[in-house]
């Protein structure tokens, strides 16, 4: 299929970018990053933009820097370029390691951290670890920058806080270093999206669990804190038999009759799902702990 | 044990029949050099796209293309009525015929465009044609279709229900058909000690080859040729089907397959889509191409499968299988796909016997029109479709008597001594030995030592399974009189022609099709070793009418039994040729001439030699022939074998589940095959290879579902699991030579039988795994989900109720 037509822009900063989205505003206007959500949907159909402005090549939006114990990603740094940034896994570990498990290599090139935020898709990697990162996106729009906590910055399917005049700069991460971080996930056979991906932040210490946060994404319209997980283990001892106990209490809070049901899995499945999950997190962040990598 | 592939140059002479050489074709089709249906480029050439039924079951109140006509670069729009207006050239039907019938079959009109109804979501309303392929899309996009929408259904055994809302006369019933002996069957079952049964559903498969149908047909109104490329598995056949559809004769119509990516059977068929391009194309006097989109494909190929089974398997109380009794829905979809009525019957009950020495049999099937796509032949066509039946109840057999399951078959095998075993349903078995493939099978997953690491992994909370197939296939279905009784409208015998050029290159044609079979690099080596000269020196030309005299195509795993066969043959006639002229001029009679290793020698004078190429030169020159000997070198057979082949094997699925999350983690799989006499061994692993993959992608993975509507809801790769490389295991695969005592090559066939083996052993390997919950068996395909759900004690079991009462569901409910 070849998508229907559209005007294309490709500026060069964020302040063009800004001004395109203004001067567009009566439009239908999209944002194209890596363009690996929004083109599969031009070509299907699914989305028919009248105008699209390309930011993937505005340089002041790529690149990972560490500062007085903050993470920052610009939104258009690719999975690729934040895998290969060594402050990335030191900063945020969770978050890298559901950076990780995005797609493919060829996706992982192209793929950019704040497009698939902005784009919100449930199913992605990414919505429970950057909750679990305790992250902060930073959006710029025509009256300067705010920033949004994770917490209130998803607000549902394909819904985030960016105003329409507005694009997401770049996603700050408070330093967890020291921390372990995982994710795992179940992975639709067809598709890859997650049906339930966990991501963890742990660490320990003097025997007791100092940092845990958990979240999920592919359970809920939105990536999600699992806080009775948390609560189960905070300042506890974490080995196999609280982790066990910890887990199943993943779906405290989540209302089941709100989980995601689709052909891919029902929402009953996915609470079974997220337990499981939950507990392999655990325990592999658990088990790194223990025995650092090599390398 | 996995192969080496050899340079050609490496091998001796004497050797090339059953080396692993590489492939010859793959090079072009690695760098993109192949030229497929699509690549093909003509001046002048208009695009077609097909306006489709966007629903199931509809009634078309209005088709209007108007706004489709009057978009720039729309060159013309058709529907129903312009193929069938005043000023159509009469002969066609605009129809597409079944080339199989039955008894009982209930023939239905199948129109290329839908006449005021529409049977399925993707059935062809109206074609528009266009100067670009751009264009052509968007305009059939542009052609409105007001419908009125009708009740559907998609399942076999609902559609059979009364009341079920029916697609084309009273009811759904396309046939009614059965086989085997129903009192004998009747009385086995009443004196057994044990039965078993099984309520299950062998689901609806989409083909998916890599390659999308596509044609491009070209017409010379001077000579009244019409030239059609296209994405065939049988081109000779499409002519003769085609030339009747469109109206075009036979002698002037030319189909070529130029490369073709894949088929799994979904290219045997004939479609409207290749019928239109080519009728277009000689309406307008045009050029015009038409490839389906991946879409497309998904709502037009032809499907797979979609059989609704109850079985039962009754037993003495030494265990010995006593009788069979089997009753299937089969689904057959809106119209009867071109072999569809062969499937389900004459491929599928024929192998019920399995490798066992079952005393009655009885199987009835019903085939039903639904509102999916037509269904027919994909990969295995009918035999897996038996093996899983068999092979289910085997499992829930050795259960039932307490037995060990290796060894619940090996009592039943048919034994080795027995050959040829004449089965109670209507085929005789050439040849078999089959406690070979189960003991090295037994060996390489070391049987004995699993039972006990299964009883610990339990003890610790995890399950291990193992799960046999002791399957059977016949390939190369044969002879012709016999396709004809039992209902075919064509012979099933292969021909091909083997040409020495005057300089000593050879080029053999053959009417087998094949498109990613490796049949470039097998058929060389068969003929470089009839002829005695290097490898390098036969090209190999498949797919095209106009150069081939003959060919039935290739499916049904029939290309190394029949054509390689008939290639043996056309050699040996030409060599009897050759030998004639050598002794002609060697001046001897040729009944002293000798031939070998591309030499005729005088016996007993060794230095007295002529080579083969030699000969063909002379031949050509025809200065020095033998009296009344025509010039020239080169044979042609028509090679109708004796009976089918039964190829068999074993495979073995070791498994662990996880009941918490009903993950199947593969530990290992092993097959061991005998396909007979091995031409290739590396494309013989290769075949197994791709064949299990695709068997497990039918174990786990896939299924064609639609919703109420007859909607199909895994109508992409997003949403339809194709297995992807980090789905399948490791597969370790070894074999046994059991030859096939009527073919010159003593090969029996390969192409399916990976596909055939594979779903059961996974099925078994996964019930015994969640033997301690009491699973007999989960419905296919195995998602993480209902064996979830199983181990929950859920439905989605397929076995232990009795027939009737397990209409369950389960894991469908979405």
């Amino acid at each position: 299929m070849i998508p229907d037509g559209f005007d294309y822009h490709e500026p060069e900063t964020t302040a063009e970018a800004i001004e395109l989205l203004e001067e567009h505003g009566d439009a239908e206007t999209e944002l194209l990053a890596g363009g690996h959500s929004l083109l599969p949907a031009m070509k299907s159909g699914l989305s028919s933009p009248d105008v699209l402005i390309d930011i993937g090549g505005i340089e002041e939006l790529t690149g990972v820097t560490a500062d007085g114990g903050t993470l920052t990603i610009g939104a258009m740094t690719s999975y690729s370029d934040v895998l290969d940034a060594e402050a990335a896994r030191e900063h945020a570990p969770a978050l890298t390691a559901a950076v990780e498990q995005v797609g493919d290599r060829q996706v992982r090139n192209r793929g950019t951290v704040g497009g698939n935020v902005a784009h919100a898709d449930p199913a992605s990697d990414l919505p429970g670890a950057v909750l679990v990162s305790d992250a902060t996106m930073v959006v710029q729009g025509p009256d300067g920058e705010r920033d949004v906590p994770a917490e209130e910055f998803y607000l549902g399917m394909y819904a985030t806080d960016i105003g329409p005049d507005e694009l997401l700069t770049r996603v700050e991460v408070p330093s967890a270093a020291g921390a372990v971080g995982t994710y795992v996930k179940r992975a639709s056979p067809s598709s890859g999206y997650a049906m339930v991906g966990v991501a963890a932040l742990l660490s320990v210490e003097d025997g007791a669990a100092e940092t845990v946060r958990v979240g999920a994404s592919g359970v809920m319209d939105r990536g999600v804190r699992l806080e009775g997980v948390e609560d189960a283990l905070a300042g506890g001892s974490v080995d196999e038999e609280t982790i066990e106990a910890a887990a199943a209490r993943a779906g405290e809070g989540l209302d089941t009759a709100l989980m995601m049901d689709d052909l891919r899995a029902s929402g009953e499945f996915r609470a079974q799902l997220l337990e499981v999950y939950t507990e392999r997190a655990l325990a592999e962040a658990n088990a790194d702990l223990a025995a650092p990598a090599a390398d | 044990m996995t192969i080496d592939s050899m340079d050609p140059e490496e091998v001796d002479a004497a050797d090339i029949l059953g080396s692993a050489i590489e492939r010859r074709e793959d090079p072009a089709l690695i760098t993109g050099d192949a030229e497929y249906t699509d690549d093909i480029q003509r001046p002048g050439m208009a695009h077609m796209a097909v306006a489709r039924s966007q629903y199931g079951h509809a009634d078309l109140e209005g088709v209007d293309t108007s706004a489709a006509e009057e978009m720039e670069g729309v060159v013309a729009t058709y529907t129903h009525e312009d193929l069938h207006g005043e000023d159509t050239p009469e002969g066609g039907s605009f129809s597409l015929p079944t080339g199989w019938l039955l008894d009982s079959l209930e023939q239905v009109d199948h129109p290329i465009l839908a006449d005021g109804r529409v049977r399925y979501q993707g059935d062809a309303i109206a074609v528009v044609v266009a100067e670009d392929r751009y264009t052509a899309r968007d305009a059939a996009e542009a052609v409105s279709v007001d419908y009125g929408r009708r009740d559907a259904v998609t399942d076999p055994r609902e559609a059979l229900d009364e009341g079920a809302p029916a697609l084309h006369g009273e009811d759904n019933v396309a046939f009614d058909w059965e086989l085997g002996d129903s009192d004998a069957t009747d009385e086995a079952f009443e004196s057994a000690s044990h039965t078993v049964s099984i309520d299950v559903e062998n689901q609806l498969l989409v083909p998916n080859a890599m390659e999308p149908r596509a044609a491009v047909a070209d017409y010379s109104p001077g000579s009244g040729e019409l030239e059609v490329f296209m994405t065939s598995q049988n081109p000779h056949l499409h002519r003769l089907l085609m030339s009747g559809v469109i109206g075009h004769p036979e002698h002037k119509l030319r189909i070529k397959a130029p490369e073709v990516g894949g088929g799994f059977g979904s290219k045997i068929h004939h479609y409207a889509d290749e019928a239109l391009a080519a009728w277009i194309a000689k309406d307008l006097e045009r050029p015009v191409k038409w490839t389906a989109t991946r879409t497309e494909t998904y709502v037009t190929d032809a499907q797979g499968r979609g059989h609704r089974t109850e079985a039962e398997l009754a037993m003495d109380d030494d265990g010995r299988i006593t009788g069979l009794r089997v009753d299937t829905k089969a689904n057959l979809g809106a119209y009867l796909s071109t072999f569809a009525p062969a499937v389900p019957t004459w491929l599928y009950g024929t192998l019920l016997s399995g490798q066992y020495d079952i005393p009655a049999i009885h199987c009835s099937v019903t085939g039903a029109f639904t509102n999916v796509p037509p269904v027919d032949a994909y990969r295995g066509a009918g035999r897996p479709e038996a093996s899983f039946v068999v092979e289910r109840l085997a499992h829930l057999g050795a259960r039932e008597v307490d037995m060990d399951p290796a060894e619940f078959r090996r009592l039943n095998f048919v034994p080795a001594d027995e050959f040829p075993y004449e089965t109670q349903v209507a085929v005789v078995y050439d040849s078999g030995d089959y406690e070979k493939p189960l003991d090295k099978a037994l060996e390489m997953v070391d049987y004995d030592s699993f039972r006990e690491r299964q009883e610990q992994a339990r003890e610790e909370g995890r399950y291990l399974g193992i799960g046999f197939s002791c399957y059977i296939e016949a390939c190369g279905l044969a002879p012709s009189e016999l396709a004809g009784q039992l209902g075919a409208q064509a012979g099933l015998w292969e021909s091909s022609l083997v040409r020495f050029h005057p300089s000593g290159t050879v080029t053999a044609f053959c009417g087998t099709s094949g498109h990613g079979q490796g049949h470039a690099t097998t058929y060389a080596q068969i003929v470089a070793n009839e002829l005695g000269i290097p490898y390098d020196d036969v090209e190999v030309v498949e797919g095209d009418t106009d150069e081939i005299p003959h060919g039935m195509g290739t499916y049904g795993s029939r290309s190394a039994a029949v054509g390689g066969s008939s290639l043996v043959k056309s050699s040996e006639k030409l060599v009897e040729k050759a030998k004639e002229i050598a002794a002609h001029q060697l001046e001897a009679d040729p009944d002293d001439i000798e031939f070998e290793a591309g030499e005729f020698r005088l016996a007993g004078a060794p230095d007295r030699s002529l080579g083969i190429k030699e000969v063909a030169e002379q031949s050509y020159l025809a200065h020095d022939m033998p009296e009344e000997m025509e010039p020239g070198l080169e044979a042609t057979s028509f090679y109708d074998p004796d009976n089918f082949v039964f190829p068999f094997g074993t495979h073995v699925a070791v498994v662990e589940v996880d009941p918490d999350s009903g993950e199947i983690e593969f530990e290992q799989y092993a097959a061991v095959d005998d396909v007979g006499n091995q031409i290739n061994p590396k494309i013989v692993e290769g075949q197994i290879h791709g064949g299990i993959a695709q068997g497990i992608g039918q174990a786990l993975y896939e299924g064609a579902e639609y919703d109420e509507n007859a909607q199909l809801l895994t109508g992409s790769m997003q949403d339809y699991a194709v297995p992807k490389t980090y789905h399948i295991p490791e597969m370790e695969t070894d074999s046994t030579v059991t030859e096939s005592p009527h073919n010159p090559l003593g090969v029996k066939g390969v192409g399916e039988a990976g596909t055939i083996a594979a779903p059961q052993a996974v099925v078994n390997a996964v019930a015994d795994a969640l033997e301690p919950f009491g699973v007999e068996g989960i419905e296919m395909p195995l998602t993480a989900e209902r064996v979830w759900e199983a181990t929950n004690g859920r439905a989605t079991t397929d076995g232990g109720s009795p027939p009737g009462e397990g209409d369950d569901e389960g894991g469908e409910k979405r």
